[in-house]
C-alpha cells in the first residue's frame, strides 16, 4: 500500500510518497507523476522519506518517465530516500540518471541547477 | 403390454359368452319349469355363469384400466361418467323401446331377457367404477392399504361362492357378511389423497361427475329393483353379496368423495399457490444447470417472486460492473440503490417510474425499504416493506440480493393497494432471492474456476518453457568448477542464468532478473536468452555486450520493464574474469590471497532503462585475475532480500561473512550452506521472490 500526497510550493510540485511501491501499488505513483506531467509541472520533487520499500515494478515507473522528463524538460529530482531503498536505485544504475538527495534543501539546490 | 390388452380382450369375450350363456340357460330353464319338463343340465348353471361373468367382466377392466395410465384424476372419473352413461342410455332406450309396444313385458321371456340384459349393464358400469374407486383409493399406497384393499376385494370374490351353500345358512350369513365388507369398504373410503391434487377447477369438475355417477347408481338400482315386482321373473341375480357390496362401497364413496371435495374447495387455492412456489423455486435451482447466464437466473427470480406474492409489478437491479465482462473486476461493484450504474430487470414498469420512486422513497422520508443493514430485519420481514405516498403503486416490498454475503442488487414489488404485502409474501420472496443468490454464486464460481484452470495450463506451459530456457549444465573447464541453484516463487520465475563457451579458453556466462514476476517475467526472459546466445559468440567485451543487448532489447520490452543482468567472460589463458553489471547486484568475490570477501562496486545501469546509445556511458568493465580458490558468487535479489518474519532482510553482510566461512568447502558444500542459513532466516522454503544461487571456484 502507498499513499501519495501533492503539495504545491511556488513553481515546485512535490509527492510525498508513504508506504511500499510495490507491483500493485506503483500504479499509483505512476498515475501521481503522469498526472503531474499533464498540468504541465517543470518541477516535480519526490519525498521518498516515508517510502520504506520498492519493488522491481515501482523502479520501472521512475524509468518509464525518465524520456519524458527529457522530451518536457521537466526537473525530477527524488530526495531523502532510506538506505535500503537508496541502495536499490544505486545497484539498478538509476542513481546516474536521477537527480537523488539527501534534503529537501539539497533538493531545491539540485533542483535549480 | 402386449399381454394386457389380450387378456383384457380374453376377459371381454368370455364376458360375452358367459353373458349369452346365462341367458340362455335361464331362459331355457324358464321354458323347462313352465313346460314342467325335467331340466336339461344343474340348477346351480345359472349361478355359476353368472359368477363367471362377474369374473371376466372384472378382469375386463382391471386390464383395461391398469393399461391406461391415466394420471389426470378427472379424465378416470370421466371415463366411469360415460361407461355410466352408455349403459344408462342402452337400458333407457330398451325400457322406451319396451313402453312404445307396450306388451313386451307381458311376455315372460321378455322379462327375463331384459332383466337379465339391466343386470349385465349394471354389472359392466359397477365394476368399472369399482376398479376406478381402487385406483384412486390405491394412489399413494402403503403396505397396511394394500393388505386392507386385498382383504376387501378377496372378500368379495369369496361371497361369489355363497349361492352354492344351503339355503338356510345363506339367510343368516347373509347380513352378518355383507356387513363386514361394507364396513371394510368404509374403512377404504377414508383413503382420499387423490382429491388434494386437484386444482379449483378439476375440483368442480370431479364433483359433478361425482354427484352424476351417484345418479347412475340411483338409477340402476331403482330399475334392477324394479324388476322384482314381475313374478315371471325366475331368478333374482342382483341380490347377491358380491353386487350389494360392491354397490354400497362405491356409492358411500363417490358420496363421500362429494362431501371431501367440498370441505377442500376453499383450501385449493392455497394448495395451488404452494404448489407453484414449489415449482418456481426449483426453476430457480435448476436455471444454474440449463441456462448459461446469470439473465436467466434473474428474469426467472423476478418472474417467480412477482407470481407467488401476486405483485402488480416489479423489478431487479443488479450492480453494473457484476455482468461485466472482464473476468477479473467483475464481481468487484459494490452495490448502492442510488448508484447511476445499475443493470435493470423489469416487468411492467418503465425507468421513469423507478426513478420516481427511488426519489420520492428519499424525498418522503419513509422509512428507507432499501437500506439493507437495519439489523431488526432478520426478526421481522415485514420490515422488507414500505408504504408509498405518491404514485401509482401505494405499497413496495424489497429484498438484497446477495452473493456470498455480500449484497450485488435488490428484488423490488410493487402493489397498487395498501399494506399489500404481509410478513409471509416477504418470506417467500426472500427464499426465492436466496435461492437465486445461490443459483448466482454457483454460476460464478463455475466460471471462475473454469477461467482458473485455464490460467494454470498457461502457467503450466510457461513454466514448461521457462524451465527448457534454464541450462542443465553449465559450461566449465579445468580451470573452475560451477554450480547453479535457482528456485522460482510463482509458477514461473524472471531469473535467468546461462553459459556459451566462446572458444578453447573463453566461457561467457550470465546471470539475470527480470523486472516483475509471472508469464510476462518469464517471455522476457526467453528473449534475454536469445540475445545472449547470439550475441555472445560475437566475441565482444562485457560493456559491448550489455550495449548491443540494451539495443536488442529496448525494442521489444514494455515501456515499464527492464532486465538487471551480470556478464562475465572467464578466459583461462590469462586467468582473468572479465565483467560487467547492468544494474544487477553486485557480484561477492572471495579472494583466497586476502582471506576475504567483497562486492564489486563498479557502475552499471539496467537494461532497458535508457533506451538510446548513451547507455554505454553508464557501463564500467572491471577485469579481475583469479588466483586458485578463489570463489566467485553470483546471485539474484531474491536472496539478498529475502526477509525474516520481523521484516529483516537477509542482506549483503550475511552473504559475505557465510561467503568467507565457508570459502574453503566445495562449490556444492558452500551452496548449500548458505541456502541452509538463507531457509533458517526467512523461515520457510517457499519466498516472495525467485531467487537464483551460482558458485563458481577456481582452482
Amino acid at each position: 500500500m502507498v499513499n501519495i500526497d501533492t503539495k504545491i510550493e511556488a513553481d515546485i510540485l512535490t509527492l510525498k510518497v508513504v508506504g511500499e511501491v510495490d507491483a500493485s501499488s506503483s500504479i499509483n505513483l505512476d498515475n501521481a507523476i503522469n498526472n503531474a506531467i499533464k498540468e504541465g509541472h517543470k518541477k516535480i520533487l519526490i519525498d521518498g522519506e516515508g517510502m520504506n520499500y520498492i519493488s522491481s515494478a515501482g523502479l520501472g515507473v521512475f524509468m518509464s518517465y525518465l524520456q519524458d522528463f527529457e522530451k518536457h524538460n521537466i526537473k525530477m529530482v527524488l530526495y531523502g530516500l532510506n538506505e535500503k531503498v537508496l541502495n536499490v536505485f544505486k545497484i539498478l544504475g538509476l542513481d546516474q540518471l536521477i537527480s537523488i538527495a539527501e534534503s529537501e534543501s539539497e533538493a531545491k539546490v539540485l533542483m535549480n541547477d | 403390454m402386449k399381454s394386457g390388452k389380450a387378456l383384457s380382450r380374453i376377459s371381454l369375450t368370455l364376458a360375452i359368452l358367459s353373458w349369452l350363456a346365462l341367458v340362455f340357460a335361464d331362459l331355457t330353464l324358464l321354458f323347462t319349469r313352465s313346460n314342467q319338463i325335467p331340466s336339461a343340465f344343474a340348477e346351480e348353471l345359472p349361478y355359476i355363469l353368472r359368477s363367471l361373468y362377474f369374473v371376466s367382466l372384472f378382469f375386463f377392466y382391471k386390464y383395461r384400466i391398469k393399461r391406461a395410465e391415466i394420471i389426470n384424476f378427472v379424465d378416470l372419473l370421466w371415463r366411469v361418467f360415460v361407461t355410466g352413461l352408455l349403459t344408462t342410455i342402452f337400458s333407457l332406450s330398451l325400457k322406451s323401446f319396451d313402453l312404445l309396444i307396450g306388451k313386451l313385458s307381458q311376455n315372460m321371456y321378455v322379462v327375463n331377457l331384459f332383466y337379465l340384459i339391466n343386470l349385465g349393464l349394471a354389472g359392466a358400469f359397477i365394476l368399472s367404477t369399482f376398479l376406478v374407486w381402487k385406483r384412486l383409493i390405491l394412489y399413494q399406497k402403503s403396505k397396511l392399504l394394500m393388505r386392507g384393499w386385498q382383504v376387501f376385494e378377496y372378500g368379495l370374490f369369496a361371497s361369489l361362492i355363497f349361492v352354492f351353500l344351503p339355503e338356510e345358512i345363506v339367510s343368516k350369513l347373509f347380513p352378518v357378511i355383507l356387513t363386514i365388507l361394507v364396513v371394510i369398504g368404509i374403512v377404504m373410503t377414508v383413503n382420499m389423497k387423490w382429491v388434494a391434487y386437484l386444482n379449483f377447477k378439476q375440483k368442480w369438475k370431479s364433483m359433478l361427475l361425482m354427484l352424476l355417477i351417484m345418479l347412475y347408481l340411483g338409477y340402476f338400482y331403482i330399475n334392477i329393483n324394479g324388476f322384482e315386482d314381475y313374478p315371471a321373473l325366475l331368478i333374482l341375480h342382483h341380490n347377491t353379496t358380491f353386487l350389494i357390496g360392491i354397490f354400497i362401497f362405491i356409492f358411500i364413496y363417490a358420496f363421500f368423495s362429494v362431501l371431501v371435495i367440498l370441505f377442500n374447495l376453499p383450501t385449493s387455492s392455497v394448495f395451488e399457490q404452494k404448489l407453484s412456489e414449489v415449482v418456481s423455486y426449483q426453476r430457480l435451482s435448476q436455471s444454474i444447470q440449463t441456462e448459461q447466464s446469470e439473465d436467466k437466473v434473474y428474469e426467472i427470480l423476478l418472474d417467480s417472486a412477482i407470481s407467488t406474492v401476486f405483485a402488480d409489478a416489479g423489478w431487479i437491479e443488479i450492480t453494473a460492473n457484476g455482468q461485466d465482462d472482464d473476468a477479473i473486476e467483475k464481481y468487484e461493484g459494490q452495490y448502492t440503490p442510488y448508484s447511476p450504474d445499475l443493470l435493470y430487470y423489469k416487468f411492467r414498469i418503465q425507468d421513469e417510474e423507478i426513478a420516481d420512486i427511488k426519489k420520492n422513497l428519499k424525498k418522503d422520508k419513509i422509512r428507507n425499504v432499501f437500506d439493507f443493514n437495519a439489523t431488526d430485519r432478520a426478526v421481522n420481514y415485514s420490515k422488507f416493506q414500505s408504504r408509498l405516498k405518491q404514485g401509482n403503486f401505494k405499497s413496495i416490498l424489497a429484498l438484497p440480493i446477495e452473493v456470498q454475503n455480500e449484497t450485488i442488487g435488490a428484488l423490488v414489488l410493487l402493489k397498487d393497494v395498501v399494506e399489500g404485502f404481509n410478513g409471509e409474501m416477504a418470506k417467500i420472496a426472500h427464499t426465492f432471492v436466496n435461492q437465486a443468490g445461490i443459483s448466482i454464486e454457483n454460476f460464478r464460481l463455475l466460471t471462475s474456476a473454469l477461467e482458473n484452470e485455464r490460467y494454470q495450463e498457461e502457467l503450466k506451459i510457461a513454466k514448461k518453457v521457462q524451465k527448457s530456457l534454464l541450462p542443465k549444465m553449465l559450461d566449465s573447464n579445468e580451470d573452475f568448477e560451477i554450480i547453479a541453484f535457482s528456485k522460482a516463487a510463482d509458477e514461473v520465475g524472471g531469473d535467468y542464468y546461462d553459459s556459451y563457451r566462446i572458444d578453447e579458453n573463453k566461457i561467457a556466462l550470465i546471470i539475470g532478473d527480470v523486472s516483475g514476476k509471472g508469464t510476462s517475467a518469464a517471455f522476457n526472459m526467453s528473449q534475454m536468452k536469445g540475445v545472449f546466445h547470439s550475441l555472445s559468440q560475437l566475441n565482444l567485451n562485457s560493456v559491448q555486450f550489455f550495449d548491443y543487448a540494451n539495443m536488442a532489447l529496448s525494442n521489444c520490452l514494455e515501456k515499464t520493464s527492464f532486465i538487471t543482468a551480470s556478464y562475465f567472460i572467464i578466459d583461462k589463458d590469462n586467468k582473468r574474469v572479465d565483467y560487467a553489471r547492468a544494474g544487477h547486484c553486485p557480484t561477492l568475490y572471495f579472494s583466497k590471497k586476502e582471506g576475504s570477501a567483497r562486492y564489486f562496486e563498479n557502475r552499471g545501469l539496467g537494461l532497458g532503462i535508457l533506451r538510446n546509445n548513451k547507455f554505454i556511458g553508464y557501463l564500467d568493465e572491471l577485469t579481475i585475475s583469479y588466483g586458485k580458490d578463489d570463489v566467485m558468487v553470483l546471485y539474484t535479489d531474491g536472496i539478498t532480500e529475502a526477509q525474516n518474519f520481523k521484516k529483516e532482510e537477509f542482506g549483503y553482510v550475511r552473504l559475505k561473512n557465510l561467503l568467507e566461512k565457508h570459502a574453503h568447502k566445495s562449490p556444492e558444500e558452500i551452496q548449500q550452506e548458505i541456502i541452509r542459513e538463507l531457509y533458517e532466516f526467512s523461515g520457510q522454503e517457499k519466498m516472495d521472490d525467485d531467487y537464483t544461487l551460482i558458485i563458481v571456484k577456481f582452482k
